[in-house]
């Protein structure tokens, strides 16, 4: 039966990649094909054309071999997931009309064709879905990793000194790591005053305020003073505002003012030597 | 032109997007970098309310005329288990999650106008505006 179908469809490929292609430009939204240079639009739709019949069996056990051929290469097409689930069902729904128009699909037969349908049309589907949603999932987790990377790292400056420039947003994860890193730094490094500068902070709300207190906390139990530096102006006025206390430590609008008084707690000064 | 715009909380990271989004929206409205470091505040704040306390809601901001009078608002709802005292909430330093406790008394200072409608069982609207000056 799938031998008659894909002869029959094979024959006529011409007349249902031109079919197919006439409805996808014509479902609403969707301006991909407008955009694309014709000759573009014809090679691809062929591709595709080709790489959708080549997988049509009626045994129920799909050739996984082949569908995740066919998933690498639509993949790599770079369509959205929309508009390839939409190519999928119409391929299929002019395929089906195709083969009704020719009476290769008659009442006698249409259960028959309707598991060979179903057998060829839902493997595909799945296995894209499968496909972007794998690929999303690495995307997220990578970029995950790479913001960790990027995140908390206690730097010595000067013998006791050491400084942590906190940048971008933070959440309880990122606030966890900071306090791991902090204490750890601190232990090694022996550090006696620390820094943290909050410069490349956007949003110091209650929850940043409550981690950076907590981490200061902890420091002072290690047996090192906190600092917090990088305080802009209109920061500090939220900071009022929310009535958070920072009377505990000492704080600085800049980390230069911040290690100068970090010298003068560690009993140092820089100063300027004549040239000779 | 579209005055309302939204954002669902889901996620610790839709605080950030919902932020982000009342810092532009501040910024187009033309407040100054102090006012939106506030609206942005108050936005983090509310929003992390949602999150912790009833796992999802949705942060609104609108623009809004009054008399002349220009500004943003900001519509924080939920459909969570509400706030039994409401006096409690808004005293400084109260806290059942263990944080700072000025979260919603500092959002009230950040703003200019405040009001919250809370059952218990229901969930919370909290309604703040701040007007340009």
């Amino acid at each position: 039966m799938d031998k008659i179908m894909v002869e029959g469809i094979n024959k006529n490929m011409d007349e249902i990649i031109e079919r197919w292609i006439r409805r996808m430009k014509e479902e609403k939204g969707e301006r991909f094909f407008h955009f694309m240079p014709d000759h573009l639009v014809e090679k691809t739709s062929r591709e595709f054309a080709e790489l959708m019949t080549s997988n049509i069996s009626d045994s129920s056990a799909a050739n996984t071999e082949r569908i995740n051929d066919f998933t690498e290469k639509v993949v790599r097409f770079g369509w959205a997931i929309k508009f390839v689930n939409k190519a999928i069902d119409n391929f299929s729904d002019v395929v089906y009309e195709f083969l009704e128009e020719q009476e290769i699909i008659n009442e006698s037969n249409l259960r028959t064709f309707n598991i060979i349908f179903r057998n060829w049309i839902n493997p595909l589907r799945e296995s894209i879905i499968d496909a972007y949603s794998t690929e999303w999932e690495r995307t997220v987790s990578l970029q995950k990793i790479a913001l960790q990377e990027l995140s908390a790292s206690l730097i010595p400056v000067f013998d006791k000194i050491s400084v942590m420039p906190l940048v971008g947003t933070i959440d309880t994860e990122r606030a966890k790591l900071i306090m791991e890193n902090l204490l750890e730094g601190v232990v090694s490094q022996r550090a006696e005053v620390v820094l943290l500068d909050i410069t490349g902070v956007p949003v110091v709300d209650t929850m940043v305020a409550h981690h950076i207190i907590q981490a200061a906390e902890a420091v002072r139990l290690v047996g090192a003073k906190c600092m917090l530096v990088g305080i802009r102006p209109e920061i500090a006025q939220t900071i009022v505002a929310l009535g958070i206390n920072l009377h505990e430590f000492t704080t600085k609008s800049t980390l230069q003012r911040g290690m100068q008084a970090a010298l003068g707690m560690t009993n140092r000064a820089i100063v300027e030597v004549e040239a000779n | 032109m579209d005055l309302r715009s939204s954002v669902e909380i889901i996620t610790e990271w839709d605080i950030v997007a919902a932020r982000q989004l009342g810092r532009n929206e501040a910024k187009k409205a033309g407040f100054g970098t102090v006012d939106q470091a506030r609206i942005t505040t108050a936005i983090s704040e509310l929003a992390r309310n949602i999150y912790l306390y009833a796992g999802k809601g949705k942060i609104e901001i609108e623009r809004v005329t009054d008399n002349g009078k220009f500004g943003i608002k900001i519509i924080a709802s939920d459909e969570g288990p509400g706030i039994p005292d409401l006096r409690k909430v808004m005293e400084d330093g109260f806290s059942t999650s263990g944080g700072l406790g000025a979260g919603m008394p500092g959002v009230k200072r950040l703003m200019d106008e405040f009001k919250v409608a809370s059952e218990t069982g229901a969930g919370t609207t909290i309604t703040t505006t701040k007007w340009l000056h």
